[in-house]
Order: structure tokens, then C-alpha cells, then sequence
């Protein structure tokens, strides 16, 4: 009884941070509709932030102080960047707020980097709370049970603000009706801005209180993010009591986890999520949300023609200089060329699900890196030729995605991002904590080509005829009869399946079509570099992808892979200075809030503006 | 107190007011007449500058409002309940009344929340209800109270009687009428013209986004085909 007492005692002190963030999140969410990214950021501030301010204010006291004044700090920062940056995306679709979210990530990044340095900061112990108190025989630390009672606290002082005071009451309206608060004399943004500001001061408030526990690092905003989303789609988006219970039920199930399954955390968690999502969509407390029911859709789109006759030539003109690159090119010109082919197509393949299915994926680097591992893994164990191996990247990667999709195609809108974006989460901790088989974080090294396409020249020539080839085949998908169909169940669902489609079937192949695309993309990876590793499953590797759809321009077919060339040369030309995140992270919100069409949109724009 | 005058407002590349004019004096009450699809919501949402105006002007109170936030305009006493009633269903009926408060404003009637559960008797028995649980009837009324809460000089109204058992409209004509007499100005927009001739002190008929007549209804019962051509009766 003991040891089971002791865990969930473990279990119930973990919850703390997670459901301080993840009630923030909720509440940014149900009145601004803006799923906040950038929130994992703002805990990792408050931990940073705190454990500054315990280094300089002494004692028990001092302690404490520091958490509330870490908590208000990251407060007024989260303000700060609801006054720059998210006032002037409210009315822009869900992916550019997106995207703005994770410039923001970015940049906090690189400034974490530049204040505190890269190495792990070791929490310091709460003063007075340092032992261990024996409960039936197992030590449990007294800071833990501190966080135990400190937690509910938190949670009904919340509970009161929401409930009792006008502001809470101006909250709750807003989540159902902000314009009609507007018309009611509120200035709603202020109460935006207030919102924001609450819930990122819960997350840096949850950042602070868990230092004497975890201390502070670089990684803290990835990982607690990953959780926090858990969190939101099982206790159900918006509600606070939902918050609460699936973060005692999360953390609760992973310290059991470490005990009997230590290799599987992360899976043990996501098995009790499919579970929850199997048995209720929307989570355990959770209301459906629609997809932009809030005005949050743009102005419909104009229909996708194919180009005209110029625009080919100009095209089969650039493929040709293109696949003759070999015969002028350095060798330098032609391996970067080799890297923007190849992340063209993972670029185009997202493009085509964001852009036909409107699904807005993020956690597409999942079947990019499945790909890639299933490439690495058929060579190392398997001993497959190259030639195999690179037909059944996109395979594997295909029936990865019909797993995924299966579970997450049952939700949509956010939860369907945050559900793709932690399974992707959940396939980097597998391969992580993959010990011989998939290299752990050591990598699989030594997958080079078969020895005809081993030099640069010829790899790159294979590299070309796949990749263009596969963006050819997207290509023609979105001007068939499947991509009309696809776009009539992205622009009106209902009206869709009233005329006979099967949305939820045709989003799923669109589901997996894209994702063997990425699959294919992954492998030649592989080979073009000759090892893998796992970051290139990371979130980060997802959100790359969807910058540069959103560089290119979600609304134009070719949005994705020209934002994939512009952004692949970018980044080689950028991760040269050591801040690169800081800047690019700038760059990201230089564009959602000044040329929001992207690349190939404002082009457009600004020829159209030339003819006439 | 009101004046709306060439509004212009677009849906897309569709007009949808076409250079309205009217105005409402203090105390007074004008009814909005027209059929569906008039003008009749797109015009009390112009003026609240809740839809881009492309042109013309909306003064309140002698100054010029065109083109401010709706809250600002709120806040400057004119209240709008809209057609659709938008009470928060999730909050309590006190909580929608808090939502509504503003400060006092000078020369204007006050409303509290006694006051208004004395105007409507009904709400003050389900005072603790969640707005999802009123009846059609009593979330029209919760909605003009939460306006009333902000106590502006001029209420803007859209359709009142709309969807709601005879037995309440009858109520709701006593409450606008008691609304009169403690000196508020209304424009609001109605279909049926026996509500209006019971409420109102003055009537514009409008078609196509544009007034086709102004004045009252003595007036308006002697040029007949006015009503016949515009109106659905």
C-alpha cells in the first residue's frame, strides 16, 4: 500500500506546473481562440525568471516572493506580446496565428540562450522544505506535498476569479459572444490582453513552483508542451475542472509509468489519451469547438486553375537548368541543391493536406522522420539495398500516417493540431529512448546510396526525378476529381457530405498521401546524408514545414514549394550566426503581421497591381 | 439625439444601404418598417459601427460616430439589442445583467438591477437561471435589460416582437412604452405594424436600403400604397 501511496502522491505533485499551463492555455483559448504555442515559452521563462530572483532574495521568503514575482513577470512579458503581436492576428485564419505563436517560441529561445546560458540550471531546494516526510513507511519529499496543497489552492482562487468577480464574468461571456460583449460597452482589448496575460502568468507561475523539482533548461518549453496538450485534449479544451482532473490523471499514470514501464512513459500516456478520445471527442469536461465559428475563416478562396501556358515554359525552362545543375554547378551548389529538393517536397506534401484538406498538421515531421527511420532501419537491421529502402519509406511512412489519422482525424480544428503534434512527440520519444535498435540519440550513421548513385551528381539526379516527380503527383492529386472533393470538405463540411462525399474518409487519404510524400522525402534524406537522427522528428522539424507553407502562401498551389526553396537556402545562409532563432523567429512575425499572403501570394498581389 | 444620414454599407460587392437617412429626437420612439431583407438589422448594426461604413454619417448626441469601436460607441449611451438576442446562455440571468453594467450617465434614466426585474417581473424569479434554460420570450427581455444596464440615452432594438408568444409582446410594448416615459429614445426595427402603431411615435418605412417614407402613422394610414408596396401586410 505503501509504494502505491507514495506514487500517486508523486503523481498529484506533478500535476501542479501541468495544470497551471494547461489552465492558462484553456482560458487564453476560450476567449481569444488563439491555441497559444508559445506557452510552453512562457513556463520555461517563469522557471528561468524564478530561479534568477532566488539567487538574489534571501530565505523562506525570498523563496516564495520569487515564485509570485516570476508568475507576474511572465505575466506582463505575455502582455507585452499580446500588444505586439497577437492584436494584429485575431482576425487572420488559425494557421497565421499559429505561426506568429511560434515566432514567438523562437525568439524566447534564443533569449533564454543569450541570458542564461546552455547550460541545465539546477533548481535550488525550498528553505524549510528540504527533507522528507515517511508516509506508511516511503519518503515523500515535503516539497511535494507542499505542491500538493498548493495546487487546489491555486485551482480555486481561479475557480473564484472565473466565477465571482466581473472579470470572470466578462471572460466567460467573451468565450461565447466577444462581439456582443464589444456592443455591451466592454473594451474587449483589454480583456484580451488581460486573458493573455492571466494565463501566461499561471504558466511562468508553474514554471517557478516546479524548480526546486526539475530546476530550469533549454528544452523545458517542448516537453511541458507536449504534456500540456495532452492535458487539453483529455480533461476537454476550456474547462478548468477538465484541467485539473486530466492533469492528476496524467501525471498520476506517468510516474506509474517510470515504475513498471520505464521505457514507455510517453506511449503509456498517449494510450490512456486514445482511450479518453475514443470514448469522448472533445475530452472528459470538454464542449465540440468549431473550426472557425468565431469569423476566424478568411474570404473564400478563388479556385485553383491551372497555370497558363508562360508559367509552364517558365517552369520546364527552371527544371531543365535545374537537372543540368551538375554540369555547371559546385559541388558545394549541388549538395544544398540536394537539401532544398528534398525539403521542397516535405514542404509540398504538408502543403497539399493544409492547403486541399485543410488540415492544419503539426506534426507532419512524423512521417518525414518515420520515413527516414524506416529507410535507416530497413538498411541497418534488414540489410535492404538502398533501391528498397526508398520505395518503402513512403510506404511506412503511409501506414504511420493511417494510424495517426485514424485516431486524430476523429477530432478537428486545434485538437486535431495538438493530437497530430503529440503523436509526432510520442514517435521522437520512442526513437529517443529506442536504445540499440533505433540508435537513441546517438543516431543511425553509415546509410550511404548503392554505389551507382553514390556520388553527389547522380544522387542528386535521383533526388531531382523523385522529388519533382512527387510534387508532380501532388500536383495533379489537387487538379483531380479527389482534390475537388477534398476542397469542397475543407470550405463547407456539411453541404460536403450532403452530397454524398465521405469527408472524414477523404481526409484521411489525403492524410496519408501527404504523409507517404513526406515519407518519401525522409528517405531520400537519409541517403543524402547518410545517417539520421531523431531531432529530425522534433516539433521544431513540423514547424519548419509549416513556415514554409505559410512563407510560400497557404492559398497558392505552388506556395509550398517555393517557401521550401526560399526557406531551406535561408536557413543554410542563417544558421551560419549563432542566434539564427532570434532572427528568424523576427522574420516569422515580420511576415504574419506586414505580407501575410506569403511569397508567392504577395507576388501575385503585387502583379496584379503591375497589369493593371 | 440620432442621426443616421447616406449611410452607405456592402456586403462583398452587394449594397445593402443605399444612402439611408433618418433620425430619432430625444424621447422619441421610430419604428424601423420593412420587409425581410430591407435594410432593417444591416442599418441598427451601421449605426452601432458593428459593419464597415462605406459612406455617409452617424451622429449621436451631436457628435459624429462614424467609423469608432462599437464599445466606444456603447459606452457613449447608445445600447443595441440585437435582432438574434445573443444572451450568454452559459451565465446566470444576473451575470448577463453584469455584463451590460456601465457607469451612470448624466440626464438619462438610471437602471440597476432592481429597476429592471421590477420592468420585467419574470427575470427577477429566475434571477439564479443560466440564459439557456429561458424561455424565447425571457431571453428577449434579459436582453434588453442587459442593455439597459449600461443605461443609454437611446436604445436600438431589433425586431422585439420577433419569435415570442403573443401574451409577451404585449409585455414587451408596455416595457418600451414605460422605456418612453422615463424620456429614452429607441429606434427599432419591426415587421409587424400593429407593434409599432401600439410603441412607436413615428415610423420610416424602408426598401432597399434607402427610407421610402418618414412620418407617422396618421400619415402613413393615409397614403395606403406605402404599406402595400413595402411593406408585407
Amino acid at each position: 500500500m505503501g509504494p502505491i501511496l507514495a506514487q500517486i502522491l508523486t503523481g498529484l505533485a506533478n500535476a501542479g506546473a501541468l495544470f497551471m499551463v494547461a489552465s492558462g492555455l484553456s482560458l487564453i483559448f476560450g476567449v481569444t481562440r488563439i491555441v497559444n504555442f508559445a506557452h510552453g515559452s512562457f513556463y520555461m521563462l517563469g522557471a528561468y525568471i524564478g530561479w534568477t530572483l532566488m539567487q538574489v532574495l534571501p530565505g523562506s521568503f525570498g523563496f516564495w516572493s520569487a515564485i509570485l514575482l516570476a508568475g507576474i513577470a511572465v505575466g506582463a512579458i505575455g502582455a507585452f506580446v499580446e500588444i505586439v503581436i497577437l492584436r494584429r492576428v485575431y482576425a487572420a485564419p488559425e494557421l497565421f496565428q499559429l505561426v506568429a505563436t511560434f515566432g514567438v517560441i523562437l525568439i524566447v529561445q534564443d533569449l533564454a540562450l543569450m541570458i542564461w546560458g546552455p547550460q541545465d540550471l539546477l533548481g535550488p531546494r525550498a528553505p524549510g522544505l528540504r527533507g522528507v516526510v515517511r508516509i506508511l513507511g516511503e519518503p515523500v519529499p515535503k516539497y511535494d506535498l507542499a505542491l500538493i496543497a498548493i495546487t487546489p489552492l491555486v485551482a480555486l482562487a481561479l475557480w473564484a476569479l472565473i466565477t465571482r468577480t466581473r472579470f470572470g464574468i466578462l471572460v466567460r461571456a467573451a468565450t461565447q459572444d466577444r462581439e456582443m460583449v464589444g456592443a455591451l460597452g466592454v473594451n474587449q482589448r483589454w480583456l484580451f490582453t488581460g486573458t493573455f496575460a492571466l494565463g501566461c502568468a499561471l504558466a511562468g507561475l508553474g514554471g517557478a513552483l516546479q524548480l526546486p523539482k526539475g530546476g530550469a533548461d533549454l528544452l523545458m518549453d517542448f516537453t511541458i508542451l507536449t504534456s500540456v496538450f495532452v492535458v487539453v485534449v483529455v480533461g476537454g479544451m476550456g474547462s478548468l475542472p477538465g484541467a485539473y482532473l486530466a492533469s492528476v490523471l496524467i501525471s498520476v499514470v506517468g510516474v506509474f509509468g517510470v515504475t513498471f514501464l520505464p521505457q514507455s512513459t510517453l506511449a503509456l500516456t498517449f494510450v490512456v489519451m486514445v482511450a479518453v478520445l475514443m470514448w469522448r471527442p472533445f475530452g472528459l469536461l470538454g464542449r465540440e469547438e468549431v473550426a472557425g465559428e468565431m469569423g476566424q475563416v478568411g474570404p473564400p478562396e478563388d479556385p485553383i486553375r491551372p497555370a497558363g501556358w508562360p508559367v509552364r515554359v517558365g517552369v520546364a525552362l527552371a527544371l531543365v537548368v535545374l537537372a543540368a545543375l551538375p554540369l555547371y554547378g559546385s559541388g558545394f551548389a549541388v549538395i544544398l541543391a540536394t537539401d532544398i529538393l528534398i525539403f521542397c517536397l516535405f514542404a509540398a506534401s504538408l502543403h497539399f493536406l493544409l492547403g486541399q484538406a485543410g488540415l492544419v498538421s503539426f506534426g507532419h515531421a512524423a512521417f518525414y522522420g518515420g520515413g527516414a527511420y524506416a529507410a535507416a532501419l530497413l538498411v541497418r537491421h534488414a540489410g535492404a539495398p538502398m533501391e528498397l529502402a526508398l520505395l518503402l519509406a513512403p510506404l511506412s511512412a503511409g501506414l504511420l500516417a493511417l494510424g495517426i489519422g485514424f485516431v486524430a482525424l476523429r477530432a478537428s480544428g486545434v485538437y486535431f493540431a495538438m493530437l497530430t503534434l503529440a503523436f509526432a512527440q510520442l514517435l521522437w520519444s520512442l526513437v529517443w529512448q529506442g536504445g540499440a535498435f533505433t540508435g537513441g540519440s546517438d543516431g543511425l550513421v553509415g546509410i550511404w546510396p548503392a554505389r551507382w548513385a553514390d556520388p553527389n551528381a547522380i544522387f542528386y539526379l535521383l533526388t531531382f526525378a523523385l522529388c519533382v516527380g512527387g510534387i508532380l503527383m501532388l500536383r495533379h492529386a489537387a487538379h483531380a476529381p479527389f482534390g475537388y472533393a477534398l476542397r469542397a470538405a475543407r470550405d463547407n463540411a456539411p453541404r460536403a457530405a450532403a452530397s454524398g462525399l465521405d469527408v472524414r474518409r477523404l481526409q484521411w487519404a489525403a492524410f496519408t498521401f501527404a504523409g507517404a510524400m513526406a515519407g518519401l522525402a525522409g528517405g531520400l534524406f537519409v541517403f543524402a546524408k547518410g545517417s539520421v537522427f531523431p531531432n529530425e522528428l522534433e516539433i521544431a522539424r513540423s514547424f519548419d514545414a509549416l513556415i514554409v507553407v505559410f512563407l510560400g502562401g497557404v492559398k497558392t498551389l505552388s506556395g509550398g514549394w517555393v517557401g521550401g526553396a526560399v526557406f531551406e537556402a535561408g536557413v543554410d545562409w542563417l544558421t551560419r550566426f549563432e542566434y539564427w532563432r532570434l532572427t528568424l523567429g523576427l522574420v516569422v512575425l515580420f511576415i504574419v503581421t506586414i505580407a501575410p499572403q506569403g511569397i508567392v501570394g504577395t507576388a501575385r498581389a503585387f502583379w496584379a497591381r503591375v497589369q493593371r | 439625439m440620432l442621426e443616421l444620414e447616406g449611410l452607405e454599407v456592402f456586403y462583398g460587392k452587394a449594397q445593402i444601404l443605399q444612402g439611408l437617412s433618418l433620425s430619432v429626437g430625444p424621447g422619441e420612439v421610430v419604428a424601423l418598417l420593412g420587409r425581410n431583407g430591407a435594410g432593417k438589422t444591416t442599418t441598427l448594426k451601421a449605426t452601432m459601427q458593428m459593419l464597415p461604413v462605406a459612406g455617409g454619417q452617424v451622429r449621436f448626441r451631436g457628435e459624429d460616430i462614424t467609423g469608432s469601436d462599437p464599445y466606444r460607441v456603447a459606452r457613449a449611451g447608445l445600447g443595441y439589442v440585437p435582432e438574434d438576442r445573443r444572451i450568454f446562455t452559459q451565465l446566470t440571468v444576473r451575470e448577463n445583467l453584469e455584463t451590460g453594467r456601465q457607469a451612470a450617465r448624466e440626464g438619462v434614466p438610471r437602471w440597476d438591477e432592481a429597476a429592471l426585474f421590477e420592468l420585467f417581473p419574470n427575470l427577477a424569479e429566475r434571477a439564479e437561471a443560466r440564459g439557456k434554460a429561458l424561455s424565447g420570450g425571457e431571453q428577449q427581455m434579459l436582453s434588453i435589460a442587459r442593455t439597459l444596464m449600461g443605461n443609454p440615452a437611446c436604445l436600438l432594438l431589433d425586431e422585439p416582437s420577433e419569435g415570442i408568444a403573443p401574451v409577451i409582446v404585449t409585455e414587451m410594448a408596455r416595457a418600451i412604452l414605460r422605456l418612453k416615459r422615463e424620456g429614452l429614445s429607441v429606434l427599432l426595427s419591426e415587421q409587424a405594424l400593429p407593434f409599432a402603431r401600439a410603441v412607436a411615435d413615428r415610423v420610416a418605412v424602408i426598401d432597399h436600403g434607402r427610407v421610402v417614407f418618414e412620418g407617422d402613422f396618421s400619415a402613413l394610414d393615409a397614403a395606403p400604397e406605402i404599406a402595400k408596396r413595402h411593406l408585407a401586410v
